[in-house]
């Protein structure tokens, strides 16, 4: 495992361009973050700090960091359909194979990556939130702090999925660009079946269906927060109140949805003539 | 003899086209094979297959003994294919690296491989730099890293100038020398000539011949003559049942032999009929000739 690890870490670390779009992947979420983090004086007109709304309180800014560093997932997932694309416009995975590795083992080694990749992005945002946390919250009990951090669990699958969608559409259709718009009309075919559902029979039906599609399911693990941040500054309001935990079956739904797509890479791979 | 590679009944289909047909042949330890065909005769495709990037439609094969899986058996061979496919963004070394991680060799290899094919000063530059003879020859080195039991090249000097093609030769002479199993797919006759023993001959996916080079084609050779009395000459072989059959092309000319015949019992034969030849020498046909007399037949 650490083989094939190290394998491609060499061919991703070595290329200038996924270098430097791992290198944004990472730091662009923190830049954001820091940035919210501190006090900004807008020329003496008003100072804007965010920490003051209370979102950089345990146990909600688990679920407040970890919903917008998830929007920045696209940067790596250039890098993992680049990763399979230029394997084949460089023809190196008939070299890599013709060298002694299995397909079994070219698709593992980029989804060990992957798995690598949302690992250290996980854990990177974990940091960063304890220490801002433990910087603004009101609230520093160790039971108030690890409350709900499922959140990060569910980052991180949120992650691994996501990247197993990409990896699965480069190995289709071998090309970057394509994987990308791929994804974009996955995005848009989800809507069309929620729309065709909503027409025959009802939104509620339609929803509960779309729950679990790839992407929706995906989008699902986090719900945004922004509803929660009004909840906690207008607790009457009834009104307001939803489902925002992370559940169980949500994970349970993409890990089934990234096996599949792991599986399905693998045999796209072993029945195709290179 | 250990084999190396044993192939049954293999065939592969795309779509309507059958690229192989039915083939069987053997490569034994120690022995350097040709595989020869026009272009499109399924070469590429029937080592594509071995090589674990096409799948069969049917038939086996198996390499070594048979006990193990093909990408293991593969860590023991080396081969390249058509063109030498690397990381265009990384140097000469790195790329050699990455090759050494997979099939588990040592790095130190690096080094030795890279001065067999004569790039030690070039190693830390980068693959896009390379000319096409120097991919090529990068290609060699990654195939040898692992001090492989057989060498598989496909077509290896495609594409290169005449000093590439007599750079790789050499490479390849050199290795062939040292007892390294080679198996050489061209479409180039001199080039397999030059380097095999055996050879497996290629015909739209059916195999034609498959033995040694010098025994392809049952036939003895050939003299090419020259003599003063060039009349008296060609009226003596005409009469003589060893040749059947005379050439004369600008005064040389070529007589093909029946029976096996020395060319010293031939020239003491001519001697003592009182013609003395200025110019004898036995040849047997090039493989080209014989090649295509191959194809021809069928």
């Amino acid at each position: 495992m650490l083989r094939l690890l190290n394998l491609e870490l060499q061919k991703l670390l070595l290329n200038r361009a996924s270098k430097v779009l791992i290198f944004i992947s990472f730091i662009l979420p923190f830049t954001v973050l820091i940035l919210s983090s501190i006090k900004i004086n807008f020329f003496g007109f008003f100072t804007l700090e965010l920490g003051e709304l209370g979102i950089f309180n345990f146990p909600i800014i688990w679920h407040i960091t970890t919903f917008f560093a998830a929007q920045f997932k696209f940067f790596f997932a250039i890098v993992v359909v680049s990763m399979i694309g230029n394997e084949y416009s460089n023809k190196t995975i008939k070299q890599n194979l013709i060298d002694g590795l299995s397909k079994k083992e070219f698709i593992l080694s980029k989804f060990y990556t992957i798995v690598f990749f949302s690992l250290v992005a996980t854990i990177l945002i974990a940091v960063a939130s304890f220490c801002i946390g433990m910087y603004y919250s009101s609230y520093t009990e160790a039971s108030i702090i690890f409350r709900e951090t499922n959140f990060l669990i569910a980052y991180f699958v949120k992650l691994v999925g996501f990247f197993t969608l990409c990896l699965f559409f480069g190995m289709l259709v071998k090309r970057s660009a394509f994987a990308l718009a791929f994804l974009f009309v996955l995005y848009i075919f989800e809507y069309i079946i929620l729309g065709l559902i909503t027409w025959q029979a009802n939104f509620e039906l339609a929803e509960k269906i779309q729950n679990f599609f790839p992407l929706k399911s995906m989008y699902k693990l986090i719900d945004q927060p922004f509803q929660r941040i009004m909840m906690t500054k207008f607790p009457d309001k009834m009104d307001l109140t939803y489902d925002y935990a992370v559940h169980w079956y949500e994970i349970v739904i993409v890990l089934c949805w990234t096996a599949i797509f792991l599986f399905l890479s693998y045999r796209i791979l072993k029945n195709r003539d290179l | 003899m250990e084999s190396i590679l044993t192939i049954n009944n293999l065939t592969k289909k795309f779509g309507y086209l059958t690229a192989v047909k039915d083939l069987s042949f053997t490569i034994k330890k120690g022995n350097v094979y040709g595989i020869l065909g026009p272009n499109g005769s399924g070469k590429s495709t029937t080592l594509g297959i071995v090589l674990n990037v096409v799948n069969k439609t049917q038939g086996d094969f198996k390499w070594f003994d048979g006990t193990v899986s093909t990408h293991d058996a593969l860590k023991k061979v080396g081969a390249i294919i058509e063109r030498p496919n690397f990381y265009p963004y990384m140097t000469a070394a790195q790329n050699l690296k990455l090759v050494c991680k997979i099939k588990g060799v040592d790095y130190s290899k690096i080094e030795e491989k890279l001065a067999v094919v004569g790039l030690e000063d070039r190693k830390d530059h980068k693959f896009n730099t390379y000319s096409l003879g120097m991919k090529q020859r990068l290609a060699i080195a990654s195939a040898l890293l692992n001090d492989p039991e057989i060498l598989i090249l496909d077509e290896p000097t495609n594409g290169l100038d005449p000093q590439g093609i007599h750079q790789i030769r050499k490479i390849i002479q050199d290795i062939a020398a040292k007892g390294t199993t080679i198996l050489l797919a061209s479409h180039l006759l001199d080039e397999v000539e030059k380097v095999c023993s055996h050879v497996v001959v290629l015909r739209k996916g059916e195999k034609l011949y498959s033995g040694r080079v010098d025994e392809m084609i049952s036939s003895h050779g050939f003299f090419e003559l020259k003599a003063e009395k060039q009349e008296d000459l060609i009226k003596l072989l005409e009469s003589n049942t060893t040749f059947k059959n005379i050439k004369v092309e600008n005064g040389l000319i070529t007589a093909f032999l029946n029976a096996p015949m020395d060319a010293t019992d031939f020239n003491k034969l001519m001697f003592e009929k009182g013609i003395v030849l200025s110019h004898l020498v036995k040849r047997k046909e090039s493989l080209e000739e014989q090649f295509l007399q191959l194809t021809d037949n069928n």
